[in-house]
């Protein structure tokens, strides 16, 4: 890469007779160029409204006492963190196994297509892929037939006397955390694709030729060089799942709200801004604390690209 | 949306299996896995295509299944509400992803191409704009237009996704622009092309299927949205809006009827594209 700037500066000045000076110096700004147009829109519609957000958090006032102002007050911090704790950590807790499941259920999947997937890799990687093609909502509301209280797989598995007639799996934690993990497995998959895809398998084979069995090859060749993916879909996943709320609004009941159903009833029904936004900036500084220590420690490039690779 | 997976990276050429396998029945273990979560990935697919096709004696889906109709399919437009609701997520999708294709795309080969002060700062505004959850981007749009007083509709749900496709488009773009030959470029420049008809001749064809595999990206996260839309859309109804909506006292049969179109034309657009590919190598 280092060099890419030097063989641009080198196209230009072997260019015809202009003065060399200018265009150099206008080569220099073409990268801004090219980002401006979406740079700007990305300040006024992504950076500014998190700035808005938070000055909208530290407003008082209601919506029938003549609207909110700006006040500085930091009390809508410390009172919606006092009263919503409970859903706070509900929400970590429920991301955090959603996260390892998918972890575990998505990895031997990826490992196999990527390393004997042969010239079916693209044909299977689609068919991970293929919930995306059906709307989310969609889904996660089949997945409330599927696993409804008298449904295809509970009302069959009564029917043979196999559960107790009372058994049920829709409004628990399983029912949530079952659909968030449902929803999120291609986000999981993807980056341990992508690393996994990437290894040489080469490598493998030497362990082979090493004496090395098939079991110790996979410990000590393939998984530490998957381990990028493996942190990148930790965090493509745990970041998303920690904020979903349609999981737990669809398949959950009132035991499992999570962080995110509070912040969308108060700001869209209850309309108390001020809260909502406190309780979603707490949400934001808690999620870019995790993914800048990720990105200093680990780098962006990896997470990126396996959203390039959706 | 597999697209730019098959697109962006160069395909090694295969490699005899390695490892291979013993003759023991542990072999299997893995295939037959990977066809089982492949399974189970589908199985709400299944469900809403089979539902579709249910004769229900009432109009909502129930979780029985009572037999084979056509009804819901010749009157799929006849539920109050959801044609427009249908029709403004296909309105806003092409254009949003228009739009963020042009915006994101430029982007993408900035980040690709060059090396500039600032860059590290850009790059990590891109992976917090695909990492943060979507309610917090939901919730801080909402923040921003009631502060300014915007009118909540169709203008909203359309700024708030073009907003959001950028980055995907960006690294998408990025990620093919990275893997270029430079020197195909250059060599059109010895020729005396000026810079901008090199990128034209040259450099654009190159990373068009990066492109085109942005904007269908783009297309999809529009249609498919539910959070964002959910905080910017006002009284405006998507369809993924009108189906929660709906949900509370049951959906219509015509909802899988119209989730199983758009997942037919979503399988057909991938299945061109992996076969344009095959055709290809």
């Amino acid at each position: 890469m280092a060099e890419e700037e030097s063989v641009v500066g080198g196209a230009a000045s072997g260019g015809p007779t202009s003065g060399r000076r200018t265009l150099g110096r206008r080569r220099r700004l073409v990268p801004y160029g090219l980002l401006s147009p979406g740079g700007g829109y990305l300040v006024v519609f992504f950076l500014l409204p998190l700035v808005l957000m938070i000055y909208t958090s530290l407003q008082s006032g209601g919506l029938l006492s003549g609207g909110f102002s700006f006040t500085w007050d930091w009390r809508n911090y410390s009172s919606v963190l006092s009263r919503y704790e409970a859903h706070f950590i509900r929400s970590i807790a429920y991301s955090l196994i959603v996260t390892f499941v998918a972890l575990l259920l998505a990895y031997p999947m990826t490992y196999w297509i990527a390393f004997y997937g042969g010239k079916w890799k693209s044909s299977l990687l689609l068919m991970i892929l293929m919930p995306f093609f059906v709307s989310f909502v969609i889904r996660t509301l089949q997945w409330k037939f599927i696993l409804g209280d008298n449904g295809p797989v509970l009302g069959t598995l009564k029917g043979f006397g196999l559960l107790p007639d009372d058994f049920r799996v829709l409004a628990t934690a399983v029912a949530v955390v079952a659909g968030i993990t449902y929803n999120f497995l291609p986000f999981t998959a993807l980056p341990l694709y992508v690393a996994l895809e990437r290894i040489d398998k080469a490598l493998v084979e030497a362990a082979k030729d090493l004496y090395a069995s098939r079991w110790q090859a996979f410990r000590k060749v393939v998984w530490p060089l998957s381990l990028p993916g493996v942190f990148a879909a930790f965090l493509l996943t745990f970041v998303p799942a920690t904020g979903d709320y349609v999981n737990a609004a669809l398949l959950g009941g009132p035991g499992t709200r999570m962080i995110g159903n509070i912040i969308q009833d108060k700001f869209l029904t209850e309309n108390n801004y001020p809260e909502a936004a406190a309780l979603s900036v707490i949400l934001m500084i808690a999620m870019v604390i995790l993914a800048s220590v990720y990105a200093r420690i680990l780098g962006t490039e990896e997470a990126t690209r396996a959203a390039a690779a959706v | 949306m597999s697209a730019v997976a098959t697109e962006v990276r160069e395909e090694a050429p295969a490699l005899p299996p390695i490892n291979p396998p013993g003759q023991r029945w542990t072999r299997f273990i893995l295939p037959v896995y990977t066809i089982l979560m492949i399974l189970y990935l589908a199985s709400p697919i299944f469900v809403m295509i089979l539902y579709g096709f249910n004769d229900i004696p009432g109009d909502r889906q129930t979780g029985k299944f009572w037999g084979l109709t056509l009804d819901w399919w010749k009157n799929v437009f006849n539920i109050p509400g959801l044609p427009e609701a249908f029709k403004n997520s296909l309105l806003i999708a092409p254009i949003s992803a228009a739009v963020s294709t042009v915006l994101g795309t430029l982007f993408g080969l900035a980040l690709g191409r060059y090396r500039f002060r600032g860059l590290r700062g850009v790059d990590f505004v891109i992976f917090l704009a695909i990492a943060v959850p979507e309610i917090v981007l939901g919730s801080s749009l909402l923040s921003m237009f009631v502060l300014s007083e915007s009118h909540l509709g169709f203008t909203t749900i359309l700024l708030s996704h073009i907003g959001f496709s950028i980055a995907f488009v960006a690294v998408t773009v990025r990620a093919r622009v990275q893997g270029l030959d430079r020197s195909l470029e250059e060599a059109a420049q010895d020729l005396f092309a000026t810079p901008l008809v090199a990128f034209y001749k040259v450099t654009l064809p190159m990373i068009a299927p990066a492109i085109l595999a942005g904007f269908l990206l783009a297309f999809v996260l529009s249609l498919d949205d539910f959070v964002i839309t959910n905080f910017v859309a006002g009284q405006t109804n998507t369809f993924p809006l009108w189906v929660f909506g709906a949900q509370r006292i049951g959906i219509p049969p015509q909802v899988n009827v119209m989730g199983t179109m758009l997942f037919g034309a979503g399988l057909i657009a991938a299945l061109t594209n992996v076969l344009l590919k095959r055709r290809k190598t």
